[in-house]
C-alpha cells in the first residue's frame, strides 16, 4: 500500500491587501490566493504544478511546507500537518525556490553542507556519504570552495538542489528550478533528478513554466487557474482536451521568385482594402486548410502558420505552402505551456 | 537545553569569514571604537562646564556611560543583526529559515554575529578601568560581582529591546527608522544618569523601556547613592527582574509577529 504524500483537502487561502483610498482612509480587499483545493498525490510520483503567475502555485507550495497557514482546509504533507509539525516536516522534505537562495549568501558550498548536516544532524559518515554522490553526480566539484554568490545561475541551482537532497528527503519541491537556465544546463539537471528519483524513489513537486521539465519530469499536472483546480491528469491529456495547436515558422525568399509566387495567389485577394504591409509581392499563406495565420513578420518573409495535429500534418502544410512560395527555413513550435493553460483557461 | 551544534556550524562559518581578511577587520574594530570615543567625548564636553550632571560626578557619570556602552556592544555583537529582519522578509531568507527543522529565532540570531563592536566593547572597558578607581567605591565581594553582573544583565535587557524591535518590523514594513528611535535612543538615554531627565520621561526610561536598569540603577548601588525619587537606587536590584520581563515581552512579540507573518493570526 501507498501511502499519501501529499494530501489536500478544500485548502484554500486568503490575503488581505490594503490599499490607500484618499488621505487618510484606506481600503482593504480580499484576494483568495488558493480556493477550494482538492487533491492528493502517491508517495513516489512526479506531479507537476502548473498555472499562469499569480494562479497560486507558490501559496500553495508555502502552505504545503508549513511557511503559510491555510485559511480554510488541511493539508497533510508526509502524513504531517506542515504549519504545526513545521519541524518534523523539514527533516521529510527538500525545497528549492529557484529565485531564492536558501544557501548562506556568502559562504562557500562546502560550508553550507556541513551546516546543513549539523541541522539535519546527519551522522558524519552518512552525511560525507551522501555529499559525495550529491557533487559527483551534479558536478559541484570545481566550485565546493566558492561562495555562494559568486556562483553562476546554473552552478548555485545545482548547489540549490544538492543541498535540499542533503538529508535525503522523501519529497522535493521544486519551485522554478530551471527558470533562466540555458538549454545545456535544463537538460543536464533534467537528467540528475530522473536519476535520483529512480535510485531513491522521492517523489517530486514542481512548478514550472517549461514544457520540457513537465515531460520529462512529470507523470502527471495539475493545472491552477485563480487559485482553483483547472485540470488534474496527463500532459498528452491536456493538450488533447483543448487541442494544442503546433505552429509552422515558414522563412520565405523574397524578391523576384518570392514575387511572382505571391502575386499568382495574391491575385484574387490583392484588391484594395488590404493592409499597407501586405504589398504586392508578399506571399499570402491565408486559406491553406487545417491552419490558421497567426503572425506575418519581417515585411512577409516570415510567417507563422498554426494547425491542429490531427486536423492536419506538419508535411502537408509546409507542402501547401511551398506551392505558393519558395520556402527556405521551415522550423516547428512546439505548443508552450502558457499557451496550453490559456487555452485550458478560455475553455472553462 | 537544546543541541547547539547546528547553530555552531554557521556561527563559525561566520567568524571564520569575518576573520579571513585581517586588516580590513582591524579597521572596523578601530571604526567601531572609534564611534565609542566619539560619544564619550560629549560627556567629556559637559564634564569642561559642569563638575556634576545628574547628581554624580566625572567618575560616576564615566561609569554610567561605560556600563550602558559595555551592556549595548555585547547585545549588539550577538543580535544586532535582528534590525535587518525586512531585508530577510523581502530576499526570503525568513521562509528557508521556515523550512529547516530549528526554531526562527535562534537562526535569526545564530546567522551572523558582529565581531567588529568589539571595538566599542574595548572602549567600555578602558574607560571602567581608569573610572572605577576614582569613583569612590567601597570595595567588597559585592561590589566586584556588581561590575561584573552590570554589563552582562544591561546586555540582556538590551537583546531584548532588539528582538522586540524586530518583532515589530512584522508589521511595520519599512518602520526600521522608527524601531531604531527606541533601540537607539535607549541605548543613548541609557547611557547618562536618568536622574537628569524629567520624572514622566525617567519613568518611561526605566518602566516602559528598561534602559535606567541596564547601567544607571545599579551603578548608583556601586556607588552608594540614594538616587531621585520614584527610581530609587534599590531598584537596581531589581535589574534581573527587568530582563526577565523584558525577555517575556519580546518573546511574545516574537512569536505573534510570526504568526502575523506565516498568517494564523487575523
Amino acid at each position: 500500500m501507498t501511502e499519501l504524500i501529499i494530501d489536500v483537502v478544500g485548502l484554500s487561502r486568503d490575503f488581505t491587501v490594503r490599499a490607500p483610498a484618499g488621505r487618510l482612509r484606506r481600503t482593504s480587499r480580499t484576494v483568495h490566493a488558493v480556493r477550494d483545493l482538492t487533491f492528493s498525490v502517491p508517495e513516489g510520483a512526479a506531479v507537476g504544478y502548473i498555472g499562469a503567475n499569480g494562479a497560486g502555485k507558490s501559496t500553495t507550495i508555502k502552505m504545503l511546507t508549513g511557511i503559510l497557514v491555510p485559511t480554510a482546509g488541511t493539508a497533510r504533507t508526509c502524513g504531517k500537518e506542515p504549519h504545526r509539525q513545521r519541524r518534523e516536516l523539514a527533516r521529510e522534505i527538500g525545497v528549492v525556490f529557484g529565485q531564492r537562495t536558501q544557501l548562506w549568501w556568502d559562504l562557500p558550498l562546502h560550508e553550507s553542507f556541513r551546516a546543513l548536516a549539523a541541522i539535519h544532524r546527519l551522522p558524519s559518515d552518512r552525511a560525507a556519504r551522501r555529499q559525495v554522490e550529491l557533487v559527483d553526480r551534479l558536478d559541484l566539484g570545481e566550485f565546493l570552495d566558492t561562495p555562494v554568490r559568486q556562483l553562476s545561475l546554473g552552478q548555485r541551482i545545482r548547489g540549490e538542489i544538492a543541498a535540499a537532497l542533503l538529508h535525503s528527503p522523501r519529497l522535493l519541491v521544486l519551485d522554478e528550478p530551471t527558470i533562466g537556465l540555458d538549454v545545456l544546463s535544463k537538460e543536464r539537471l533534467r537528467g540528475f533528478l530522473v536519476e535520483e528519483r529512480a535510485a531513491h524513489g522521492t517523489s517530486l513537486l514542481l512548478t514550472t513554466h517549461d514544457m520540457d521539465d513537465v515531460q520529462r519530469l512529470t507523470e502527471r499536472i495539475l493545472v491552477v487557474d485563480h487559485g482553483q483546480m483547472a485540470f488534474d491528469g496527463t500532459l498528452a491529456g491536456l493538450v488533447d482536451r483543448v487541442g494544442a495547436q503546433r505552429v509552422v515558422v515558414l522563412d520565405l525568399l523574397g524578391g523576384a521568385h518570392g514575387v511572382g509566387a505571391g502575386a499568382e495567389v495574391g491575385g484574387g485577394a490583392g484588391g484594395a482594402g488590404e493592409a499597407g504591409v501586405r504589398a504586392a509581392g508578399v506571399p499570402d499563406l491565408r486559406g491553406i486548410p487545417g491552419t490558421e495565420l497567426v503572425a506575418v513578420e519581417a515585411d512577409g518573409l516570415r510567417q507563422r502558420l498554426a494547425f491542429t495535429p490531427g486536423l492536419t500534418t506538419a508535411a502537408e502544410v509546409i507542402a501547401a505552402v511551398a506551392a505558393r512560395a519558395t520556402v527556405r527555413d521551415v522550423a516547428i513550435e512546439e505548443p508552450d505551456i502558457e499557451d496550453v493553460v490559456r487555452r485550458l483557461y478560455l475553455s472553462q | 537545553m537544546a543541541d547547539l551544534a547546528p547553530y555552531r556550524a554557521v556561527l563559525s562559518s561566520r567568524i571564520r569569514s569575518q576573520l579571513a581578511y585581517r586588516r580590513s577587520f582591524a579597521l572596523d574594530v578601530a571604526g567601531s571604537a572609534g564611534v565609542g570615543l566619539l560619544e564619550f567625548l560629549s560627556v567629556y564636553v559637559i564634564f569642561t562646564n559642569v563638575t556634576e550632571l545628574g547628581g554624580l560626578d566625572f567618575a560616576g557619570v564615566a561609569l554610567v556611560f561605560a556600563f550602558a556602552n559595555l551592556g549595548f556592544s555585547l547585545a549588539d555583537i550577538v543580535v544586532g543583526h535582528v534590525d535587518a529582519l525586512p531585508t530577510y522578509l523581502r530576499s526570503g531568507t525568513l521562509d528557508a529559515f521556515l523550512l529547516r527543522p530549528l526554531s526562527v529565532l535562534g537562526q535569526l540570531v545564530t546567522s551572523d554575529v558582529q565581531l567588529r563592536r568589539l571595538g566599542r566593547c574595548a572602549v567600555g572597558v578602558a574607560i571602567l578601568a581608569v573610572a572605577l578607581p576614582q569613583a569612590g567605591i567601597d570595595w567588597g565581594w559585592g561590589a566586584a560581582l556588581l561590575v561584573v553582573a552590570i554589563p552582562l544583565v544591561g546586555a540582556v535587557i538590551f537583546a531584548a529591546v532588539f528582538v522586540a524591535a524586530a518583532a515589530a518590523q512584522f508589521w511595520l514594513v519599512d518602520g526600521a527608522e522608527f524601531t531604531n528611535a527606541f533601540v537607539y535612543g535607549g541605548s543613548n538615554a541609557a547611557s547618562y544618569p536618568t536622574s537628569v531627565f524629567t520624572t514622566p520621561l525617567r519613568a518611561a526610561v526605566t518602566f516602559v523601556l528598561p534602559a535606567a536598569f541596564t547601567a544607571y540603577l545599579p551603578t548608583l548601588l556601586l556607588l552608594g547613592e540614594p538616587g531621585p525619587a520614584w527610581t530609587p537606587a534599590w531598584l537596581g536590584w531589581f535589574a534581573p527582574v527587568a530582563a526577565v520581563v523584558a525577555w517575556v515581552v519580546a518573546l511574545t512579540g516574537w512569536k505573534a509577529g510570526l504568526r502575523h507573518y506565516t498568517g494564523t493570526g487575523s
